[in-house]
């Protein structure tokens, strides 16, 4: 067995974290006291997104109101104060993840950018035909489609680590699969379908062992577990601002400075070149190199603020919350023959993918939306997942810290709804 | 409640739970596959036609129970009615879901596909409903690629 996970707050453990006060937080995010059909809104669906505490609303609008301006090339006072703010971010990403240097932290659209400029430029500058890149069964969308673009493009083989019914890889099969043609390992930390932790610490020691790099999709992870990159010493990481309490449109890219020096800028244009003439260009040093074009400067700020509201709560006492969450729901919805849990790995973090009897996820989600419970129906962006288990769709309420006991108390008797209407 | 007991009328859970015409049609003249990628409802629809008349109807897939319900109906009223009897149903039975008409002026002639008015309040359901029509039509067209809602 895969020893315990060291990188990851193993929640409700660590005798020292201070449980949070949930309803005092929740005076924070303006959302969740709106009414959803007459009901208080149940917000469960923070798998595909989360609220917004104020603090991240009030950075936004002190970024534009009080010094927006471009950053990295202004001389004027407006330009330093937003580049400052803009290079504060920066170093809060650096501080959450716990990486060397800042210049390991490159600012994306999201987890998918982040993921996608991998696969695009290392892809291109290392891997060659024949190789195969091994992901995991469990993987979202995101971190399948970009690695076949670039596979078809220089002929690579993808490879997949199988898993069991309850949603845990085979990790018995996982060593077997990192052969000499393995030249790289893309794997998920949480999965957002089932809420699988993946033992990616144990995982990336043995690819390593091999000389394998490996990139972790921390887009469920970052925002719901302490997540330490020099720990786990994998060699990319990436999240979405929004899942973590932070604006759209923004996302962080971690990757060691010895493949980013040597990985080819992944788009060309303004801020990511040193020197341009027409013969020839010189780029810019990392993280710039990648970041091509004016910025979301007021989101990655946003992004910075989120961290803070985060980091100030503290990433043990949130995991430790949420798996508390986990638990009572787990409990809340077995009550109910007709409930079938779909992912019931050992470890597991705040997702819960459900069924009702025959009753397709669809209805299930429109039944609870007129209760104001708001979950995600349907495949979640993980069909093999799903084909996997050989089921369509599931439904799926995912947890937040913001979320109480009281709320898993609604969605249980919305669940009864569900059974009424389709009794 | 109301608006969900609109949408999850007696009707449409028995369709849903005894979908008829429901089954592969071995003697049909032309078939299409469609897909929500929304939610993952897939559906095939067989029909045999005699000139220009729909003489079968039958369906296959698994979906929501709107989106069963829909398909099962469908295949029911279609039946013995002309291709162009069933374009111009279609184009009605869109506007009652979607909401385009006033309900009144729509009924008539609708039978029991009035039962679906009720996903009007449920914008997110419209494709739901419309899924089988949607690859009803595509295998009038006999087309070969697979319908898609989005």
């Amino acid at each position: 067995m895969v020893p315990s996970e060291s990188a990851l707050a193993v929640p409700g453990l660590d005798a020292n974290t201070i449980p949070l006060d949930v309803y005092r937080i929740r005076e924070d995010f303006p959302l969740l006291k709106r009414e959803v059909h007459g009901k208080p809104l149940v917000y469960l669906d923070n798998a595909a997104t989360t609220q917004k505490p104020q603090a991240v609303l009030d950075a936004l609008m002190e970024a534009y109101s009080g010094y927006y301006s471009n950053i990295h090339r202004g001389v004027h006072w407006l330009s330093q104060q937003a580049t400052t703010a803009h290079e504060q971010a920066r170093r809060k990403v650096k501080e959450f993840l716990n990486a060397r240097h800042e210049r390991e932290i490159v600012f994306t659209r999201n987890a998918t950018e982040s993921i996608n400029l991998v696969a695009s430029s290392y892809g291109r500058a290392f891997l060659r035909e024949g190789d195969e890149i091994l992901i995991s069964a469990l993987e979202h969308h995101a971190n399948i489609v970009p690695w076949q673009l670039i596979g078809e493009e220089k002929g690579l083989k993808l490879r997949v680590i199988p898993m069991n019914d309850a949603g845990e890889l085979l990790l018995d099969e996982y060593p077997r699969m990192l052969t000499e043609k393995t030249k790289f390992v893309a794997l998920s930390h949480l999965s957002n379908a089932l809420g699988t932790i993946n033992p990616v610490k144990e995982m990336i020691r043995q690819a390593h062992e091999r000389g394998i790099p490996v990139l972790v999709d921390g887009a469920q992870s970052a925002p719901h577990l302490k997540v330490d990159v020099r720990d786990l010493d994998c060699d990319f990481f990436v999240f979405s601002g929004h899942k973590l309490f932070g604006p759209t449109g923004i996302g962080v890219l971690f990757g060691k400075e010895k493949w980013l020096d040597r990985m080819p800028p992944y788009q060309g244009g303004g801020d990511m070149i040193h020197y341009v003439s027409f013969e020839k260009t010189y780029f810019n040093e990392i993280p710039y190199k990648f970041e091509a074009g004016t910025p979301h400067i007021a989101g990655a700020i946003g992004l910075g603020a989120a961290i803070d509201y985060v980091r100030a709560i503290g990433m043990d006492a949130i995991a430790a919350h949420e798996h508390e969450l986990l638990e009572y729901a787990t409990q809340v919805v077995s009550q109910y023959p007709e409930v079938r849990i779909v992912g019931t790995a050992k470890n597991k973090a705040g997702v819960l993918s459900f069924l009702i009897g025959e009753i397709h996820p669809h209805d299930i989600g429109t039944i609870l939306d007129q209760e104001g419970v708001a979950i995600r129906t349907g495949h979640h962006c993980a069909q093999p997942v799903m084909d996997r288990l050989g089921i369509p769709a599931t439904a799926r309420a995912s947890f937040a810290f913001y979320n109480t006991k009281e709320e898993i108390d609604i969605l249980g008797k919305s669940i009864q709804k569900v059974l009424e209407v389709f009794r | 409640m109301s608006y969900l007991q609109d949408l999850y009328q007696e009707i449409i859970l028995d369709h849903n739970k005894r979908p008829r015409n429901c089954g592969k049609l071995d003697c049909a003249t032309c078939q299409a596959n469609g897909y929500n990628p929304l939610c993952g409802d897939k559906i095939t629809i067989y029909l045999r036609l005699e000139g220009d008349r729909v003489q079968e109807c039958t369906f296959e897939g698994n979906g929501c129970a709107i989106s069963t319900a829909s398909a099962s109906l469908m295949t029911e009223i279609i039946k013995g009615k002309t291709i162009d009897e069933v374009k111009e149903l279609f184009e009605r039975f869109h506007d009652l879901v979607t909401g385009q008409e006033e309900l009144d002026e729509l009924k008539t002639g609708l039978g029991k596909l009035q039962a679906l008015a009720g996903v009007r309040e449920f914008p997110m359901r419209v494709k739901c409903a419309t899924l089988a029509w949607h690859t009803l039509n595509a295998a009038l067209r006999s087309e070969e690629t697979p319908v898609s809602t989005e």
